[in-house]
């Protein structure tokens, strides 16, 4: 598992464009954004955690037909399918690649986007931490939807038609803990149940992921 | 004698051909008797009017939205235990005719909220979580759609069934933390002092009978229509290695 989890961050640094691409499409929205409402401080500084997080979701979306794309064409999936480690781990491992080479970069660049969109002071820790809770599960939620829509040709529309109504519960609960973090308010309960989501979809989305590989390998 | 004797292509459209006029014959009959009933023949409701009779389309449908998504879990796991075809069949012919029902009752909801609260659409958890439940819906058709192998097809959508079915759940819930309600609460239960007037309730219960009868015809008529198809394409496919 370790094997291939450093020979999926060693591809994905070595195809080009796919370590930094999340982070400068987020910063990419995040420049978008005062074009759109005006560059009015008060209502920017209002909206920065859910247009971070909203960015963030639309940023992981955009590198997830890669997980077994590439791997189903050249026939390495049908490898790891009959490899000795169990489709789960297999799966396991590539979600986490995933989150290293998007969801971890993206924890760290959010909130230095946020500073363009004026954030209060007290939104940057918790805006990292959201979204460092969060992303994980963004990309196990991802890694199931691109699994189903491994047998579509050109996918790329149903994935995000089916992975995004998944992403909501987790979009709710980050941007609400970065929100009550620039307020002021009590942000335990929105961040436990954060990190709950991420805990459960660990635990789930393998087996669910693994069993729809199967269903296409079969 | 057990159920899963229906699950034999065959029996079933013998039952199902024998159920189907009966229970769309009895859907029509109950959805005239309850709509005449209640759009003429019930008061108005001292404070919303004559609005308050939209009730009579806007509860039932939101009922089977909620209880076709229920029916189609069940079906996908039936499929994904035991594997009968016509299972996987059912649980994708009813997920059009839940989708109609979502988008009745957000239809209705956003008629009956414009006089009533000001507003076509309000961000309440509820109507929110409507508006997700139909989007797993489109989903969930467009991914039976987009795949050509039926067995496939089948699992793949039953698998999404099944995480959809928790997330929707977990958006319910999520939703309601995260902001405060417009909508009323429930006003339709057995163990609650607090329903509906009797003189609203009784139309309201038949057409809610009479949508249930109406989604059992529409799905028996849609998986039957689907076992044909297959044959035909069976018959197709004979003919054309012969």
């Amino acid at each position: 598992m370790i094997a291939l989890l450093i020979r999926d961050l060693r591809l994905s640094v070595r195809q080009g464009g796919g370590l930094g691409l999340a982070v400068v499409f987020l910063l990419i929205v995040v420049t978008l954004v005062p074009f759109g409402v005006g560059p009015d401080a008060a209502v920017l500084s209002r909206i920065a955690p859910g247009i971070v997080w909203v960015g963030a979701l639309l940023a992981c979306l955009l590198s997830l037909d890669r997980i077994f794309a590439l791997d189903a064409e050249d026939g390495s999936l049908d490898l790891l399918a009959t490899a000795p480690i169990p489709l789960e781990g297999v799966v396991a491992a590539k979600a986490l690649a995933h989150w290293i080479t998007t969801g971890l970069p993206i924890a760290f660049a959010g909130p230095a986007f946020a500073a363009l969109l004026s954030l209060p002071a007290p939104g940057y820790i918790w805006l990292f931490l959201s979204l460092l809770a969060g992303t994980p599960a963004l990309s196990l939620i991802g890694t199931f939807g691109a699994a189903l829509t491994l047998a579509v040709k050109r996918g790329g529309l149903l994935l995000s038609l089916l992975v995004l109504p998944l992403y909501m519960p987790t979009l709710i609960f980050g941007a609400e803990v970065a929100r009550r973090a620039a307020e002021g308010g009590a942000l335990q309960t929105p961040l436990l149940l954060l990190a709950g989501i991420t805990a459960g979809c660990a635990a789930l989305l393998p087996f669910a992921a693994a069993a729809t590989l199967r269903a296409g390998l079969r | 004698m057990s159920l899963w004797e229906y699950a034999n292509p065959v029996r079933f459209m013998h039952l199902s051909g024998r159920i189907l006029p009966v229970a769309g014959l009895a859907a029509a009959v109950l959805l005239t008797v309850g709509l005449v009933w209640g759009f003429f023949l019930t008061p108005d409701d001292f404070r919303q009017g004559s609005t308050v009779k939209i009730i009579y389309l806007h509860v039932p449908a939101a009922m089977m939205a909620i209880n076709a998504w229920a029916m189609m879990l069940i079906a996908s796991l039936i499929w994904l235990i035991r594997r009968h075809h016509v299972s996987a069949l059912a649980a994708r012919a009813a997920a059009p005719v839940g989708l109609t029902m979502t988008l009745i009752a957000l239809v209705t909801g956003a008629i009956w909220g414009q006089p009533m609260w000001g507003t076509w659409w309000a961000w309440d958890p509820r109507l929110t979580s409507f508006l997700i439940l139909t989007l797993f819906y489109l989903g969930y058709i467009a991914l039976w759609e987009a795949i050509e192998e039926p067995d496939m097809g089948a699992d793949l959508t039953s698998i999404l069934c099944l995480v959809g079915s928790v997330f929707a759940l977990l958006s319910r819930y999520a939703v309601n933390f995260w902001n405060q309600g417009l909508h009323q609460g429930a006003s339709l239960s057995l163990d609650k002092q607090e329903n509906v007037a009797d003189v609203f309730y009784l139309p309201l219960l038949t057409c809610i009978a009479g949508f249930v009868l109406l989604f059992v015809a529409l799905v028996l008529l849609r998986t039957r229509t689907e076992i044909r198809a297959r044959q035909l394409r069976a018959i197709a496919l004979r003919d054309r290695m012969a």
